[in-house]
C-alpha cells in the first residue's frame, strides 16, 4: 500500500495547489535559463548565419556588432585581391527606430551585398529573397510586419517580400534585410533642405579656397549630388566580410591581413567571442546568480511546505510508529510526497513554459542540457527539502498517537 | 499456553517532570497476566491507569522497574532491552479511547496496513481485514474514510486493527467509551474470546461496570498504586 499516494489522493486540492505553486516557481527558474540561452543565441546568430570566415572592420574597433565600425566601401576590392579569400561582401549594419502604424518599430537593418547576396542563405518562413536591388526588404517576424506590407524608411517605401523567423540583433531587435545601397540610403538619409544647405556651404567653402578662386567653374560642381563629386568620399560601410577558400590556411590569411594598418581583422570565432565576452557575459552572470537565488528559494519553500505537511501528519506518523512501522516506511512517505511535488511541479513548469515563453518579446530557448540539468536539480531539491520533514518525523514519539 | 505468562511487570514506577512539577503517576506496580487471561484495570481518572498501560505497551518508558513480555525482559527502567518497534509490531495490539485511525486510509486499509507492515501480502491482508470488519459489524463501511464513520464505527475499526496481527498481548484504554452498552459489551466479549481462543494476554482499562463479568481478573489503581480488586460476581480466578 503506497501511503504517499493515498495521502495525496485524500488531499488532492492541497497537493495540487502546492504543486502548481512550485511549478510556477520552477518555470521562472527554467525561463531564466531560457532567457540566457536566447540572448546568447541572438547575440551570435547573425555571425553564425551569415557564415563569413573573416570580418574586416575599422582599425582598433570591435565592430560591427559590439561597436560602430566605418570602413570605405572600396575595401571590398582590396580584399578580393587577397590570396586565399573569396566571396568578399560589404556589410552594413545599423538600427533604426521609426513610427509605423502608430507604433514604434525598431529594425536592425542589414545591408546585403547586391547582386552577390540576395539573402538566399536566409531561412524564410514566407515569401522570397530579394529580386531587385531597391525597395525590397526581408523582415523578421518579430517585427510584426506582414508579407506585402510597405514600410516607409527615409524617402522610400520598402515592400516586405520575405519573412524570417528568430533573426535578431544582439540587442534583441528584429532584423530587416535590404541591399547595401538601400541600407546606406536609409542610414545617410538627408532632407532636401539639408542638401540645399550643404550645397550652399560647399560653394562658400569653394569660394574661400584657392582652387575656387583660380577655377570658378569648379564651383558649379558644388550643386551636383555628392556621389558625382570625386573629391567627396563615398558613404562608408560597416565592415567587409569574406570567406576563406577551401584549402587555404586561415591563420596565414590572418597573418597577412594583420599587416594592414588601416583596418582590424577578426575571425568568426573572434567575432563571437567579442559578443559573448562583452555584454552577454554580464547578462550570463546576472541571470546565473538570479537562477541560483531562485533555486535556493524554491528549495527553502519546498522544505517549508514538506515540513508543514509532515507536521499535519505527526499523528499518523506516531501511529505508524506505534504499530511498529519501520522508519523506511515513514521516510518513504515523506520523500515520495516531496518527489511527487518536485517532479510534477517540473512537468507543470515545462508545460506552462512552452505555452508562455513564446509570447515573450525576446527568445526563451529551452535546450535539452538545461532541462536535464534543472530536472536533476529538482530531484536533489526534493530530496534535500524532505530532510527537514524527515528529521521532524524521526523525533516523533509513538506516544503522540494517544494525544 | 495458558499457564505461561504473557505480561509481567516488576516494581514499575513512573515520575513525570522534576523538582516542583514532579508527579509520581505510578509506584511499584507489579502485575502478572497469563496467556489466555483477560484483565480489567479499574480506578478513578488520574490514578495512573494510562501510565501503566503505555509502559506495558512500550510507548512510555517507566522510570524504574521491569517489563517482561512472553518471558523476555523488554524494558529495564527507561532502557529498552530489545527492538521495541519489533515487539510492538509483532506482539502488541492497541486500542485507545479515541479511535486512532489514519485519516487518509479507508477502514479496511487501516487494518490492512498493520498486516502489511508485518509482511503479509496485499490480497491476503485485505481478506483478513474484511473478515475482521465483518466480525465487528462494520464490513459495509470497509471502503469509507474514518471521517465518514461514526465514533463507534471508528472504534470498531480500531479494534479490528488491534486484532489484525494475532498479537500475544492486547492493551485497550477505555475502548468502549464511544460505544453504546451492547456494542461495548460485544467488544469486551471479543477481547475475552481472543484471549481464550488464541491465548492472548489482555488488559482493558474500563469504567463500564456492566461488562465486568467478562473479565477473569480485576485490578484497581488509586494514586499510582495497583492492587487486586474484589470481583463483583465473586468469580474466582482460575490460577
Ligand atoms: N505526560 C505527562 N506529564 C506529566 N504528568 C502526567 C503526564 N501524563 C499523565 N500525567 C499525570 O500522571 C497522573 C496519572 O495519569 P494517567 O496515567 O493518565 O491516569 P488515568 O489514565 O488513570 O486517568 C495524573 O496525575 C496525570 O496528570
Ligand atoms: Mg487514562
Amino acid at each position: 500500500m503506497n501511503l504517499a499516494a493515498k495521502d495525496i489522493r485524500h488531499n488532492v486540492g492541497r497537493f495540487g495547489l502546492t504543486t502548481i505553486g512550485i511549478g510556477m516557481l520552477l518555470m521562472v527558474v527554467m525561463g531564466m535559463g531560457g532567457i540566457y540561452r536566447g540572448i546568447e543565441a541572438d547575440a551570435t546568430l547573425l555571425i553564425d548565419e551569415v557564415g563569413a570566415d573573416i570580418w574586416v572592420v575599422q582599425k582598433d574597433t570591435r565592430g560591427p556588432f559590439a561597436e560602430i565600425s566605418r570602413v570605405p566601401s572600396n575595401l571590398l576590392y582590396r580584399l578580393e585581391a587577397v590570396q586565399g579569400l573569396s566571396n568578399a561582401r560589404e556589410f552594413v549594419f545599423h538600427t533604426v527606430q521609426r513610427e509605423h502604424d502608430g507604433r514604434a518599430l525598431r529594425i536592425a537593418i542589414i545591408g546585403l551585398s547586391w547582386p552577390r547576396d540576395k539573402g538566399a542563405w536566409l531561412v524564410l518562413t514566407e515569401g522570397r529573397p530579394l529580386l531587385q536591388n531597391h525597395y525590397e526588404m526581408i523582415a523578421d517576424e518579430s517585427l510584426g510586419l506582414r508579407l506585402g506590407e510597405k514600410v516607409q524608411l527615409a524617402k522610400e517605401s520598402y515592400e516586405v517580400v520575405g519573412i524570417t523567423s528568430s533573426m535578431m540583433s544582439a540587442a534583441g531587435d528584429g532584423l530587416g534585410f535590404v541591399t547595401v545601397a538601400d541600407a546606406q540610403a536609409i542610414q545617410f538619409d538627408t532632407s532636401g533642405e539639408a542638401l540645399r544647405l550643404e550645397r550652399a556651404a560647399r560653394k562658400i567653402r569653394g569660394e574661400d579656397s584657392e582652387i575656387g578662386a583660380n577655377m570658378p567653374i569648379l564651383l558649379d560642381q558644388a550643386n551636383r549630388p555628392s556621389m558625382e563629386i570625386p573629391a567627396l568620399s563615398r558613404p562608408q560601410i560597416s565592415a567587409v566580410m569574406a570567406s576563406v577558400e577551401a584549402g587555404a590556411d586561415i591563420d596565414q590569411v590572418m597573418e597577412n591581413l594583420s599587416g594592414w594598418s588601416d583596418v582590424s581583422v577578426f575571425t568568426r570565432q573572434g567575432q563571437r567571442d567579442l559578443l559573448l565576452k562583452g555584454s552577454v557575459e554580464k547578462v550570463r552572470q546576472q541571470i546565473g546568480l538570479f537562477r541560483i537565488l531562485l533555486t535556493i528559494i524554491a528549495a527553502i519553500i519546498m522544505a517549508l511546505i514538506l515540513y508543514t505537511l509532515t507536521l499535519d501528519k505527526i499523528h499518523t506518523i506516531a501511529l505508524l510508529k506505534l504499530v511498529g512501522a519501520p522508519n523506511s516506511k515513514i521516510l518513504g512517505l515523506i520523500m515520495q510526497e516531496s518527489l511527487f511535488i518536485g517532479v510534477l511541479g517540473y512537468g507543470i513548469a515545462y508545460l506552462l513554459g512552452q505555452r508562455i515563453f513564446p509570447n515573450f518579446p525576446r527568445r526563451v530557448i529551452l535546450i535539452n542540457d538545461d532541462l536535464v540539468q534543472l530536472g536533476l536539480i529538482v530531484i536533489v531539491i526534493s530530496v534535500v527539502a524532505s530532510f527537514l520533514g524527515i528529521w521532524k518525523a524521526m523525533r516523533v514519539s509513538p506516544n503522540e498517537a494517544l494525544s | 499456553m495458558s499457564e505461561s505468562l504473557a505480561i509481567v511487570t516488576e516494581g514499575l514506577s513512573k515520575i513525570y517532570g522534576s523538582g516542583n512539577t514532579e508527579v509520581v503517576a505510578m509506584r511499584d506496580a507489579s502485575v502478572e497476566v497469563k496467556h489466555g487471561e483477560v484483565v480489567a484495570l479499574l480506578g478513578p481518572s488520574g490514578s495512573g491507569k494510562s501510565t501503566f498501560l503505555t509502559a506495558v505497551g512500550l510507548i512510555n518508558p517507566p522510570t524504574t522497574g521491569r517489563v517482561l513480555i512472553n518471558g523476555e525482559v523488554v524494558m529495564d527502567g527507561p532502557r529498552a532491552m530489545t527492538s521495541l518497534r519489533r515487539f510492538r509490531r509483532r506482539e502488541i495490539g492497541y486500542v485507545f479511547q479515541k479511535s486512532n485511525l489514519i485519516p487518509f486510509l479507508s477502514a479496511v486499509e487501516n487494518v490492512q496496513i498493520v498486516m502489511e507492515i508485518n509482511g503479509s501480502g496485499a490480497a491476503e491482508g485485505r481478506r483478513r481485514a474484511l473478515d475482521l470488519l465483518e466480525e465487528l459489524g462494520v464490513r459495509d463501511r470497509a471502503d469509507n474514510l474514518p471521517s465518514m464513520l461514526s465514533g463507534g464505527q471508528q472504534q470498531r475499526v480500531a479494534v479490528a486493527r488491534a486484532l489484525a496481527n494475532h498479537p500475544s498481548i492486547i492493551l485497550a484504554d477505555e475502548p468502549t467509551a464511544a460505544l453504546d452498552s451492547s456494542r461495548g459489551r460485544q467488544v469486551m466479549e471479543l477481547f475475552a474470546q481472543v484471549a481464550h481462543d488464541h491465548g492472548a494476554g489482555v488488559i482493558v482499562v474500563t469504567h463500564d461496570q456492566r461488562a465486568l463479568d467478562v473479565f477473569d481478573t480485576l485490578y484497581e489503581m488509586e494514586d499510582g498504586l495497583i492492587g487486586r480488586a474484589e470481583h463483583p460476581e465473586g468469580k474466582r480466578v482460575k490460577y
